[in-house]
């Protein structure tokens, strides 16, 4: 070194210096592309998945004027017992018959009817009990169209043609007529968001899925909070280290590494065959997803009770406080930020859970809106693969719909875990 | 304190669950097999509509896995019914009686596999032979001699100069399924009793035919694709030189992307399954408990859905969700039956 000139050890930095330069952009290039990658999957998926689902928030509709006649209801009053018996078909079928009058012989009658749902009595069926002054009176309806005609007339808008599949030619003409003519809407789905499972596209819904989740998520959560916490205090405030305790940590750092379905079928063994709940209930799911949550729970609780500092206790413990109210009034609120992100984590996690609930009878097709804890469920996962397996073509807007109420579900349970972190957090 | 929290929820839980369980089941529990899933549903939700009881609720577990929880006994945790794509098997009629469960079996109507490929390509025309020979693990010497070697065909032509020189990729159903069952039994099976001593050998060792018929080639070029049949009919249009193989109601409802292959010259389309012509057909099932019938409000009720004209009928509902009718005289036997409840005795007396 000390044969070298000033300007020699200048001139050998200076050389280096471009190719530091170079790996420096190399590195920061690396890291903005690994990003880009991943945005773009992100925007893959979500373009994907909202183009294909979007559809499903609009229905196609038919409007018909419909009379209430005594006659063909077969009624004479609107009481619940006549209602169960008045024959609702048969007036919508007479005002597709008004409608379309040069329509004769049975095929074509068939077809005719065809064109709007087959829960369109059940609509009528409400509006009569709603308003049973109708009784007699004619009014105009919007009825949800059929799934064939649904997805038909979706498809007119790709290409002129659309996708007539199991829609005839005649079938075709009529939609037309009504298009022209202003009674055949797209209108939002409504039914989308108050129905539960239903094996007709237009009439399924999302609600029992997503009310089944709400109960499952309420079970994991009041029992796997309480418990996860207490056993991270336990273990980190209390418990001795030895080689007891080190066996427990390793078995739960193992647990949260057990596949899911292991955890079904656990459930299935012990809270349906041995306590004999029943099958389908949120509560057995709940259960099963608490074992799941658990781990993930207690090593996140034991985390953020390890980064409270040790002066925080030593401080209270100086002042006279007992174990418990160190825990209690100070080491706990400070790590409360921390066992909750945990917790919404594992909530979110065990909200996209589908392979443990096959094993106690959550994957089932529920029409039924659950009101309770006990009721047969399924969750929102479960739906959508139900859905994603279906023939009908109407069900895969439908699916790519039931992603998308999933994914806002997770975005608000994880953004409420960066929001509950941002406000609770404290810095020493 | 934690001792004390962890003894007080403990004693909860165990309350709830006592109590769960004395509450009785007011709704039908359904099982069983993926294929029937879709007709069992409908029937439900028709059922539950047009009467006061609460809507079956209905569990996709296939075939097998229906049986098992079917099976299990009698009481209110079990299933009531299972949907099956097959007929119930000897063991497992037995394991059923074996748990006190009387079993009322109820034929409600076929479904047909189709081997699909996509719309632009050409159609396919083969036979159950072809079938075998593209596709089973081992297959008979060509040169005539009557030994197995594996599988040596690359491309349709291979198999028979009449298909087209294109390589032999079907995609398909895994074993679990009871599609990929009924394929083997049908299609596979059908083509490899055309081989005379393969035929005569189901008399003398019978595991070993089945081997040969069922055993499926393992080198690639049947993949299996899952049990989403909506996914192979996208691989399909994705891949117009590969064919795949599912459920009908999937090709009814798919007809602008993908084209049923002929299989002996004859289409897979309703009426053929109907009458029996396209060779790869199945019948599906129902199996009830008789013990539950009195006791789980609406079995009978929806039993008597299941069967009516509007529901099973060649006009009815399900025809119109893609399930085959059985013909009308066979309709109204099976429905005369299953008023009575008749419980199955031993399959082979039948």
């Amino acid at each position: 070194m000390t044969n070298l000139t000033q300007t020699q050890v200048r001139e050998r930095i200076e050389k280096r210096l471009a190719s530091r330069h170079r790996k420096e952009k190399m590195f920061r290039g690396m890291g903005i592309a690994s990003i880009a990658f991943g945005v773009l999957a992100v925007v893959i998926l979500f373009s994907d998945i909202i183009s294909k689902g979007s559809g499903a928030f609009v229905q196609t509709a038919i409007e018909l004027e419909v009379h209430y006649d005594a006659q063909v209801l077969g009624i004479d009053k609107v009481d619940d017992e006549s209602l169960a018996w008045a024959n609702f078909s048969g007036v919508i079928r007479e005002a597709l018959r008004e409608r379309f009058p040069s329509v004769t012989g049975r095929s074509d009658k068939r077809e005719l009817y065809s064109l709007v749902s087959s829960g369109a009595p059940f609509t009528l069926r409400d509006r009569l009990a709603a308003n049973p002054q109708l009784l007699g009176k004619s009014e105009k309806v919007w009825f949800a169209a059929d799934d064939d005609v649904d997805t038909f007339v979706k498809s007119l808008k790709d290409s002129k043609e659309g996708f007539r599949g199991r829609t005839s030619e005649q079938k075709a003409g009529w939609i037309e007529q009504l298009l022209d003519s202003g009674e055949l809407k797209k209108r939002f789905n409504t039914t989308f968001f108050t129905n539960g499972d239903s094996r007709e596209p237009e009439q399924a819904g999302i609600r029992a899925a997503l009310m089944g989740s709400l109960f499952t998520l309420l079970v994991t959560l009041a029992l796997s909070f309480p418990i996860g916490v207490a056993a991270a205090i336990y273990l980190e405030e209390y418990a001795p280290k030895n080689r007891w305790t080190d066996l427990i940590e390793v078995n739960i750092n193992n647990l949260a590494a057990v596949p899911s379905i292991v955890f079904g079928l656990l459930g299935l063994a012990i809270f349906i065959n041995f306590f004999e709940l029943p099958r389908s209930a949120p509560l057995v799911g709940g259960l099963v997803l608490t074992l799941m949550t658990l781990p993930t729970i207690i090593i996140s609780s034991r985390v953020a009770l390890k980064a409270v500092p040790p002066s925080i206790r030593e401080a209270a413990m100086g002042m006279g406080a007992s174990r418990m109210q160190v825990v209690f009034h100070h080491v706990l609120p400070l790590a409360m930020p921390g066992m909750l992100t945990g917790a919404i984590i594992g909530m979110a996690q065990a909200l996209g859970e589908t392979a443990p609930l096959l094993m106690i009878g959550m994957v089932a097709f529920i029409v039924d809106v659950p009101g309770g804890v006990t009721d047969p469920a399924t969750v929102l996962p479960v739906q959508i693969f139900l859905w994603a397996d279906s023939p009908e073509r109407a069900f895969v807007e439908r699916t790519s719909a039931a992603i998308m109420v999933l994914l806002s579900v997770l975005i608000l349970m994880n953004a409420s875990a960066v929001m509950l972190r941002k406000k609770l957090e404290r810095r020493w | 304190m934690n001792k004390q929290i962890l003894a007080t929820s403990l004693a909860a839980l165990t309350l709830a669950t006592s109590q769960v369980a004395l509450a009785a089941r007011d709704y039908i529990s359904v099982v069983g097999s993926s294929t029937v899933y879709p007709f069992t549903t409908t029937v439900a939700e028709r059922f539950s509509r047009a009467t006061q009881f609460k809507t079956p609720v209905v569990e996709s577990t296939g075939t097998g896995g229906g049986m098992k929880l079917f099976c299990q006994g009698v009481g209110e945790s079990t299933a009531d019914i299972t949907g099956a794509s097959r007929r119930i098997k000897q063991s497992e009629l037995e394991m059923c009686n074996g748990n006190g469960v009387d079993v009322v079996e109820v034929q409600i109507g076929y479904d047909g596999i189709v081997l699909a490929n996509a719309k632009k390509a050409t159609p396919f025309k083969v036979s159950r032979k072809d079938i075998f020979l593209a596709l089973a693990k081992e297959v008979p010497n060509p040169n005539g001699s009557e030994t197995l070697i594996a599988n040596p065909y690359k491309t349709w032509k291979d198999v028979n100069p009449a298909l087209p020189n294109t390589k032999i990729e079907v995609l398909g159903p895994p074993p679990t399924s009871g599609t990929r069952d009924a394929f083997a039994e049908l299609a596979m099976e059908g083509g490899c009793k055309t081989f005379d001593w393969i035929a005569a050998m189901k008399k003398e060792d019978k595991s070993a035919y089945k081997a040969i018929c069922h055993n499926l080639r393992e080198d690639g070029a049947y993949i299996e694709a899952g049990e989403n049949d909506n996914l192979i009919v996208n691989k399909l249009v994705a891949n117009p030189n590969a064919l795949g193989i599912f459920g009908f109601s999937f090709l009814d409802q798919n007809a602008d992307k993908v084209q049923g292959s002929l299989i002996e010259g004859k289409a897979p389309t309703f009426d053929s399954i109907a009458d029996q012509s396209y060779p790869v057909s199945r019948p599906l099932f129902i199996y009830v408990k008789k013990a539950h019938a009195d006791v789980v409000p609406g079995i009978k009720q929806f039993l008597a859905e299941f069967t009516s004209e509007r529901a099973w009928g060649d006009e009815g509902y399900l025809a119109d969700k893609g399930m085959i009718p059985l013909p009308q005289e066979k309709r109204q036997q099976v429905a005369t039956d299953v008023r009575k409840l008749n419980a199955l005795g031993n399959l082979a007396a039948k």
